[in-house]
């Protein structure tokens, strides 16, 4: 037997008898013998632990190591080393959704703090317990919307979103029922006044969905935005990374009244793309169209505070086709992830991490406009990503930086897209231009 | 578990000028943020220093119960253990620092895995390909439901929007079918759980051209393996209908039987039940969506990525720790785990469908309810007595469902402590109903307030500052 498996034989031998059979096989009399699985998998004998971690370091070891300068919603900012270190707490790692609230406190407490920590950020009323990740968050506000509001299906998405936001947009948005306008770019940003255009008029329009910083890494001006969505009541939606909120004009300001995003940039790793966190917040008048498990304060019969998971009658186990979402699950680790980070960086430091990012990236900028090979593409405020035209051969260049050991940032169209982040120090910027300039 | 010391939110615990982080200094120059930019007031985030957040958390985790802690017989669930080595392999620097967009030829250790991945999948299912794109068992329902709803466009079968799914399915089964746009009917359950076929009949005979799938899970939420499937399948695909399997219950079928050889063309998988991930309280999963040869190009964007990468890493090395001769043993030894307690408890627990079961079953209540005594307080009780509850009021088919599922990790001694523990409370519903239907006595908090939490919700300290 394998260590997984505490059966001895004498342990089996009783159970079957119990049960009434005598080998483990007669377990199954319903399954016709005809689709019975009666040969081999075709897979490794097992490994083992030391074979486990000889097969992973060996496929680890095929990966290049590279210093990030890249982003497009993915970024390398740095991971406190408490943060791991708490996740592994299995009382946190192995336990279930808390339906049982009386032994789920642990979670439902963090939740509770995740849900106040992001409605901070965002300067929006209420948050729910997380999302997937950030695309997906879109998705679902795109379906809130819809549901939201009366009779309308259509949806106006900035050409300025993250591409990769809009496919899943896209996908969602076929199979839904809904139909995506894009609002189109004038020199890198969202272009209102095509907002009272034939083709994007905001007349039967559900919901505007807008991304901060966009794409190119600009900070967008959305003054006038949520005004223009409210006289034909239709909700403005901002997508915006969540740790540029620390410092950026809040979704709330903005007058939004959803707020989704990716709340990979608190200090998740990248890890190949996933597990991340999306978020979801929103107004309160929203509240019962918001999709997802929430958390909420309540009283035990002992008089004491505690915290339950509420408002379930939107949800799927309940309402089934008529939940306001399918989503089952939270990303609630992930969540807990975030709600430590926040703990730790706390009011000034992810105030700190975003003013280095900020740094960080306008140095590298300048380093490289001086060069004189690179030129910006939009010549815009930008956060801690940027958009530059490269005068030479770009994949050459971009394949030379990963000789190098750097993930030169993200090939675009025109060239690059550079990120830089609190995790990147002045010597490896250093580096990079050096590379770049040769 | 001290809750009263232990209750403060981390907010609570803040002082202005407390740090717990430490940054480099800026030596950059002087880049200043506009304030046009910027928000008028600082995030309203707590204060604490390291070891304040340390405490705060290390003691919320005290008033968690996980599959570390205790049995977990979470029915549906598939509270399995979840390895500590898979856990090791997911934090390894080179995979974590991978960042998604880094060229394929920088990625190929990554890569190989997903590939390798696939392959065991595909071997264990009898399918054909899988898409890892999908994060979460529901969202692999939907990323199901448009593979089917967009091979039937390819087609031009564009009336093709109904789903057939039991009255016994998952919730998530009829909400991911609405969010694909696609429309829900019932098929009857017979009175030994498994789908009425004559009912089915008279479905796809009504509704023929327009049925896009059967969704099912098989076995099917009361822990019953649908015998006919084979029939079930034909009558499907004979009406140009596809069969979907929600791999919720695919436990107990590893080794035993294949959804491929069932008849199914398209399943998702829970590798957070299956494959031995942590369910983390709730996510991340991972919900890896797999076809028959020819459907793979109706695989749709459902996000930008490789899914849950970490996570399908530590369902990598479960599959590599077990290997071809141990992946055999899961299933039956779940479902003999499961089978061992109905087995000995069925005459003091109301079991309405006596038969073998897979890897859970369903009672209905107590078998004596003269005393007043409901699933839920058995529930409330089990929780003093140091295990986790079953699935309670789920599946609908029963008023008092129990929903027990022990995974093929649990000793003997383990199954047998909860046998005589469940006795126990049976015993007591009887001689003291009280003290069951007042439970819990011994966790942090006692029952709470739903209603109240749901008429004025609460949900951030801001809300809660207010209220004070």
């Amino acid at each position: 037997m394998y260590k997984y498996f505490p059966h001895t034989d004498e342990d089996l031998k009783a159970m079957l008898e119990k049960v009434g059979v005598e080998t483990l096989d007669e377990l199954y009399p319903q399954i016709p013998e005809s689709i019975r699985f009666k040969g081999d998998y075709q897979i490794d004998l097992t490994e083992g632990e030391m074979g486990v971690r000889r097969v992973f370091n060996k496929l680890g070891a095929e990966n290049k190591q590279l210093t990030c300068f890249a982003g497009y919603g993915v970024y390398d900012h740095y991971t406190p080393s408490v943060i791991p270190n708490l996740l592994q707490r299995s009382e946190f790692l192995t336990s279930y959704t808390p339906y049982q609230a009386e032994i789920s406190q642990g979670t439902l407490h963090y939740i509770f703090e995740y849900q106040s920590m992001m409605a901070e950020l965002t300067g929006m009323d209420i948050s729910n317990a997380s999302m997937y990740d950030g695309t997906t968050a879109c998705a679902e506000a795109m379906m809130m919307a819809v549901a939201a509001g009366k009779k309308v299906n259509k949806v106006l998405v900035s050409e300025t979103l993250n591409p990769k936001t809009r496919q899943v947009l896209d996908t969602y948005a076929l199979h839904h029922g809904i139909e995506l306008v894009t609002i189109p770019a004038k020199d890198g940003v969202t272009d209102l006044s095509a907002l009272n255009s034939p083709l994007s008029s905001l007349e039967g329009v559900a919901g505007v969905m807008v991304q901060q910083p966009n794409v190119f890494g600009i900070v967008e001006d959305y003054t006038g935005f949520a005004d223009a969505c409210h006289a034909q009541k239709a909700l403005f939606i901002m997508d915006c990374v969540a740790a540029d909120l620390a410092v950026l004009k809040t979704p709330g300001e903005w007058g939004a009244d959803i707020a989704v995003g990716d709340g990979q940039s608190l200090g998740i790793p990248m890890q190949f793309g996933g597990p991340y966190v999306g978020y979801m917040c929103c107004t309160e008048k929203l509240i019962r169209k918001m999709p997802g498990r929430i958390v909420g304060m309540t009283k035990d019969n002992r008089e004491q505070r505690a915290f339950v998971l509420t408002l379930q009658a939107r949800e799927q186990h309940i309402r089934r086709q008529k939940a306001t979402s399918n989503i089952c699950s939270n990303q609630s680790l992930m969540a807990l992830f975030v709600t430590i980070y926040m703990s730790l960086m706390g009011k000034k430091g992810v105030k700190e991490a975003a003013q280095l990012s900020y740094a960080g990236a306008h140095y590298l900028c300048d380093e490289l406009l001086k060069t004189g090979r690179f030129h910006l593409v939009y010549d815009k405020p930008f956060f801690n990503e940027f958009y530059v035209k490269y005068d030479g051969d770009a994949d050459q260049l971009y394949q030379k930086f990963i000789d190098a050991g750097f993930l030169g940032g993200v090939r675009m169209e025109e060239g690059f897209l550079f990120a830089v982040t609190e995790n990147r120090t002045k010597e490896e910027i250093d580096n990079l231009v050096k590379i770049a300039a040769l | 578990m001290n809750n009263k010391l232990y209750g403060n939110l981390i907010f609570e615990l803040s002082k202005e000028g407390r740090i717990g982080y430490s940054l480099p200094g800026n030596n950059f120059g002087n880049y200043e943020i506009p304030t046009s930019m910027c928000r008028a007031e600082d995030a309203a985030l707590p204060e604490c220093d390291e070891l304040t957040v340390v405490r705060h958390y290390t003691n919320l985790s005290n008033n968690n119960f996980g599959v570390d802690t205790g049995f977990y017989p979470l029915g549906s669930c598939t509270m399995k253990y979840n390895p500590k080595i898979n856990e090791e392999m997911a934090a390894l620097p080179q995979f974590q620092n991978l960042h998604p967009e880094q060229p394929a030829e920088t990625v190929k250790g990554a890569e190989k895995l997903i590939s390798i991945l696939e392959h065991h999948l595909c071997e264990l299912t009898g399918l054909a390909h899988f898409t890892f794109k999908p994060y979460a068992g529901a969202h692999g329902e939907l990323t199901g439901l448009m593979v089917i709803d967009n091979y039937h466009r390819s087609r031009g079968d564009l009336q093709r929007k109904k789903v057939i799914v039991p009255d016994s399915a998952h919730g998530t089964n009829p909400a991911s079918a609405a969010v694909c746009g696609l429309e829900i009917i019932e098929v009857k359950s017979q009175a030994d759980g498994t789908v009425d076929l004559e009912d089915l009949k008279r479905l796809v005979e009504q509704e023929k051209d327009n049925i896009a799938a059967m969704m099912m899970t098989n076995p099917n939420t009361l822990g019953l393996f649908e015998k006919s499937i084979p029939e079930i399948a034909t009558l499907i695909h004979d009406c140009g209908g596809l069969m979907y399997y929600d791999g919720a219950n695919l436990n107990p079928m590893l080794g035993v039987c294949r959804p491929g050889d069932m008849g199914f063309d398209v399943m998702h998988i829970n590798l957070h039940k299956t494959f031995s991930t942590p369910h983390g309280g709730g996510g991340p999963g991972s919900g890896p969506v797999g076809v028959r040869e020819g459907l793979q190009e109706f695989f749709p964007f459902v996000s930008p990525y490789n899914g849950n990468f970490a996570v399908m890493m530590r369902a990598f090395a479960y599959i590599l720790s077990l290997g071809k001769e141990y992946v055999k043993k899961v299933g039956p030894l779940a479902t003999l785990n499961a089978n061992y307690i109905k087995e000995s408890l069925k005459d003091v627990y109301e079991l309405p469908i006596d038969t073998m079961c897979c890897h859970e079953f369903v009672f209905d209540g107590l078998k004596d309810k003269s005393t007043g005594v409901t699933t839920m307080d058995v529930a409330k009780r089990l929780l003093d007595y140091g295990y986790h509850a079953p699935t309670i009021y789920f599946p609908l088919l029963f008023h008092e469902s129990l929903m027990i599922e022990p995974t093929e990790n649990e000793s003997k001694e383990t199954l047998d402590a909860f046998i005589a523990v469940m006795r126990k409370i049976a015993e007591e519903a009887k001689t003291n109903p009280d003290e069951v239907k007042s439970a819990p006595h011994n966790t942090p908090i006692g029952r709470v307030d739903d209603v109240l939490a749901a008429k004025h919700p609460v949900t951030t300290y801001r809300q809660l500052k207010a209220e004070l």
